[in-house]
């Protein structure tokens, strides 16, 4: 084993230039903007955040699918834009949030399986059928779902079987993007324990998205917290969840929907206004919605202060 | 789909299913030979007609060639020049569009504008110029047009790659280490494949049309292979007395071109594949 | 008082596959009824039903569906279009085949409200900006002039809802309107819908499989298995005392914060929804039901425990299911 760390970014960013229109300026949107982290091997890194906060973004850039505009990733200390496409097949492998467009329509489910095997280019065929039908039992699916379509599978079977295209090549990450959102409560329960199980055995390391935090609670050993493409925290999943520091963590961990009637609806105060990701307030870009903004959140950028454990925050009250 | 589009596209499929079947078949069932001339018997007229006669269900042309035969020797130049012409424009306008819609960027502009000069052609004027310079032929006649008649599948590849090349399965081949090429053609090609069915079945009515322009105008297929419109050109001096010697092979024209159209029709509706006209 | 919506005995079939079995439940002035239930077991084609939108190889049985006391039954097509997106509105579950890819969300807001209403296209445009400010879209004026596909799937679903408030429906089917929206926005659009009831009395039927949804806005509760509601109750009775088995595995399916610790495995019910054809007998539930017996095949009884809590089991309440 290496004693790299499983996954390490450093002052990553995107920016996207969206054209406005045929004579209008391009507007930058600036999804990612320098997040830097360490991720231990066999940790599961949660990534929660607002919608359209950039989650996806940085995790394209994690899986090499998007160019980053600055900053590095290092995969088991390997620099990752250094690396060709099929070794970093090898260590790092997605789960996308859609069950229904993340499998090609007209394959059967074997051969999607198989894919990446065959990209690797240097397995027997026998090779791959073995390996295939023995990923597809781990994940609970027979050999006869094996020969079917995709469309002749629900959406939970089908998210078994992108579960088992990540793991063919048993890589050392797995970047699952919502994995269980477009599931319900029983079938993303199923997928989950079946997530977990997994990591145990193969001793994988996960980057986890979810909009649920009930689920990231569960599965995750840290958590970072994002905000107009900033990382505004990040701690181990015990600390954050017992004491967030972050204004806007503490909004989005009040805002949790649990199953206890009588409660109402949470008002964590946070206003109605969404911000604009193409211009980004001054300042603290949480300052027009944060209860606790001080003057200087208005004009000066909050600094970055660490916590025990890897931990960190980024607010001017710390 | 709209019941009278199911009607449509049944009706297309079987004019185009006859037609293949008699254009394959056919030549060899009228007990005839489609070159044969017979100076004593020209341009008898079809049976039911006065003056015809039951050896020559269709009559006979001014060389007293059996109608019939010729007409169905002429439907297997005509699909022949369908189809092989549709293969060589669907191969350009395929990878052109396929090329610009996945890359994006430099090669997709490069892509549009050559879309855009194509446009800019007049075909049927360009090919009166190549096949007046160089002479006619089958080949000929097959190459300018397969070179000229590629836009409609370029457009459409190109847009309908652009809508799949984000979806999350070609993204997960990205992962799995696939190289760009596997991509294109295992993830890419199969989804799009539909849609380029339907630019097939309408490319090969316009391609239909167009040879028999140009067969017309003496710069097609040439004598004395039977093709449609060389048959209507052939005719045309006899059409004030014997008008069936054009109404016949121009029947015929339109019925295929019809029946392939409605065959091309229906499908884009089930495949809701956008064209454009 | 009489209910805004009142469904008696609907049945919905696809050819031999029965979609919907005898469901029924109402919806009173001022009240939010949730149904929940797994996927595929029919909650969609209910709302479809009573919008009369199915469809074309659907056929729709009811004893009733009543909206304002008047039986929707009879009404003619013509009827049935004055109402629909007028007074009885709807969210759909997918944003995307709903809205219409070649027109702006701007056009597409207005004309629903002009069709039932003569108004200028100012005062509509007007109207179209508060009320998409109020389901927190930022920029109300650039975005009414974008296309669908370019809008994120999140503010295509506010989208979705703004429009649905257009015309001040009196009753709300909202099909899963919140998937696609994280923790804070999802609660900013229930507040919304909750306001909206509170004041102008709107009836809302909402439909999710998220059971945290339910516990917070649901007055009152239909749980649906296969096409029937098999439980159905005020909100508190029935998370106090579910009395199905299902009931109680899909409560058990919810991860809690702070309830569970990491590495546990969270409970499920293993199996899916099956398929329910002609002729079927007995509980669909039984193929899953760890507490199923013999009984169970045969046709399910119907018990009240209370005043509002209904439940369809053999189980009798006081052999230990909840109560
Ligand atoms: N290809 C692109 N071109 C232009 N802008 C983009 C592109 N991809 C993403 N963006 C913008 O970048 C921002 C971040 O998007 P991203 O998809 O990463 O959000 P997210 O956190 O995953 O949201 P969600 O929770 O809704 O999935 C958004 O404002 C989005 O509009
Ligand atoms: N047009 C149709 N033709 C045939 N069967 C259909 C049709 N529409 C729905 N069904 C069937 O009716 C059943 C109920 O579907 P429905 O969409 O109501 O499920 P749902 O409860 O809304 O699930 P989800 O949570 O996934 O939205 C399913 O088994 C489905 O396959
Ligand atoms: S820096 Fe100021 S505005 Fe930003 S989160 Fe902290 S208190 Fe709020
Ligand atoms: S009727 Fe029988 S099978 Fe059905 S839920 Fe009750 S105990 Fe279970
Ligand atoms: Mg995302
Ligand atoms: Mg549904």
């Amino acid at each position: 084993m290496s004693p790299s760390p499983a996954l390490v970014l450093k002052d990553l960013s995107c920016t996207f230039h969206v054209q406005g229109g045929l004579f209008q300026p391009a507007r930058h949107v600036r999804a990612v903007d320098q997040i830097s982290f360490t991720l231990e091997e066999g940790g599961v890194l949660g990534i929660v955040g607002e919608s359209g906060c950039g989650k996806t973004t940085l995790a394209r850039m994690i899986l090499g699918l998007q160019n980053p505009t600055s900053g590095e990733a290092f995969v088991h200390g390997q620099r990752l834009s250094e690396m060709g496409r099929r070794a970093r097949a090898r260590l790092i492998q997605p789960v996308f949030q859609d069950p229904f467009s993340s499998l090609n329509p007209k394959h059967r489910i074997q051969d999607i399986v198989a894919l990446p095997l065959r990209a690797q280019g240097c397995f027997e065929p026998h090779e791959i059928e073995r390996r295939t039908a023995a990923i597809l039992e781990r994940v609970g699916l027979s050999s006869e779902q094996g020969r079917r379509l995709p469309a002749q599978l629900s959406g939970g079977q089908r998210q078994r079987v992108a579960i088992a295209r990540a793991l063919i090549l048993e890589p050392r990450i797995v970047v699952c993007d919502e994995p269980t959102s477009a599931l319900d409560v029983s079938v993303q329960a199923q997928i989950l324990n079946l997530l977990g199980e997994l990591r145990r055995d193969l001793n994988l390391t996960y980057v986890f998205i979810s909009h649920n935090l009930a689920v990231v609670e569960h599965v995750a050993t840290d958590v970072m917290v994002m905000y107009l493409g900033r990382m505004v925290e990040r701690n181990t999943t015990a600390s954050l969840f017992k004491e967030p520091h972050h204004p806007y963590t503490q909004a989005l961990l009040a805002s949790v929907l649990t199953p206890e009637p009588g409660l109402g609806l949470p008002d964590v105060g946070l206003g109605d206004i969404m911000p604009d990701p193409a211009n980004i307030p001054s300042g603290c870009r949480f300052h027009p919605r944060c209860l606790k903004a001080q003057a200087q959140c208005a004009t000066l950028s909050p600094p970055t202060r660490s916590m025990p454990d890897q931990g960190m925050v980024e607010c001017h009250l710390f | 789909m709209p019941r009278l589009t199911q009607i449509s596209f049944v009706i297309g499929l079987t004019i185009v299913g006859l037609v293949f079947v008699a254009a394959v078949i056919g030549p060899w069932l009228t007990g005839h030979d489609a070159f044969a001339q017979n100076l004593n018997a020209r341009l008898i007229p079809p049976v039911w007609m006065e003056g015809g006669s039951s050896l020559h269900w269709l009559g006979t042309d001014q060389l007293g060639r059996d109608y019939l035969t010729r007409l169905l020797y002429g439907a297997r130049i005509s699909l022949f020049i369908g189809v092989l012409t549709v293969i060589t424009s669907g191969l350009i306008g395929t990878s052109l569009g396929v090329l610009g819609g996945f890359y994006g960027g430099r090669i997709d502009d490069a892509v549009l504008f050559l879309i855009t000069c194509r446009l800019s052609i007049p075909v049927v004027l360009v090919a009166l110029a190549v096949v007046g310079l160089i002479g006619s032929s089958l080949t000929l006649v097959v190459s300018t047009l397969g070179l000229l008649l590629w836009d409609r599948f370029a457009v459409v590849a190109r847009a309908t790659t652009m809508q799949i090349r984000s979806l999350d399965y070609v993204n997960a081949a990205w992962c799995s280490g696939c190289s760009p090429l596997d991509i294109m053609r295992h993830e890419i090609l199969p989804n799009i494949s539909s849609h380029l069915l339907v630019v097939c079945t309408l490319e090969i009515a316009l391609a239909i049309l167009l040879e028999a322009s140009l067969s017309f105008l003496g710069l097609g297929v040439p004598p004395p292979l039977p093709s449609w419109g060389l048959m209507i050109a052939e005719g045309k001096d006899y059409m004030f007395f014997s008008a069936w010697v054009i109404m016949i092979p121009g029947l015929a024209l339109f019925t295929l071109v019809l029946g392939m159209n409605m065959v091309g029709d229906g499908l884009r509706r089930a495949f809701g594949t956008q064209v454009i006209k | 008082m009489t209910p805004i919506l009142d469904v008696r005995n609907l049945a919905v079939r696809f050819g031999p596959t029965l979609a919907v079995r005898n469901a029924s439940f109402t919806v009173q002035k001022g009240e939010t009824h949730c149904i929940v239930g797994e996927s595929g077991c029919g909650k969609s084609v209910t709302a479809l039903a009573i919008m009369n939108l199915l469809a074309r190889n659907a056929r729709r049985d009811a004893q009733a569906i009543r909206f304002n006391g008047q039986d929707m039954l009879a009404y003619s097509d013509r009827q049935m279009e004055d109402v629909r997106g007028n007074r009885m509105a709807m969210i759909f579950q997918e944003p995307m085949t709903s809205l219409n890819p070649s027109f702006t969300i701007g056009s597409q807001m207005i004309e629903v409200l002009r069709r039932h209403h003569a108004t200028t296209r100012h005062e509509a445009e007007q109207r179209a900006i508060a009320l998409m400010q109020r389901v927190g879209i930022t920029a109300p004026h650039m975005r009414l002039g974008q296309y669908p596909h370019q809008l994120s799937g999140g503010l295509r679903q506010r989208v979705m809802i703004a429009m649905a408030l257009m015309c001040d429906p009196e009753l709300l089917i909202a099909d899963e309107p919140t998937t696609a929206l994280d923790v804070t926005v999802q609660a900013q659009i229930l507040r919304l819908l909750a306001e909206l009831k509170q004041e102008l009395g709107l009836g809302i039927l909402l439909i999710t499989h998220d059971l945290g949804i339910v516990a917070r806005v649901a007055d009152h509760v239909s749980v649906m298995y296969a096409g029937e509601v098999i439980e159905s109750g005020r909100t508190a009775q029935l998370f106090a005392n579910p009395a199905h088995p299902y009931t109680r595995g899909l409560i058990d399916c919810v991860p809690v914060p702070g309830k569970i610790r990491p590495g546990e495995a969270l409970g499920s019910i293993p199996g899916t929804v099956p398929v329910m054809k002609d002729g079927f007998s007995g509980c669909a539930f039984r193929f899953r039901c760890p507490q199923a017996s013999e009984v169970c095949t045969q046709a399910v009884p119907r018990h009240a425990l209370g005043s509002d809590h209904i439940v369809h089991c053999h189980l009798a309440p006081s052999q230990g299911a909840g109560q």
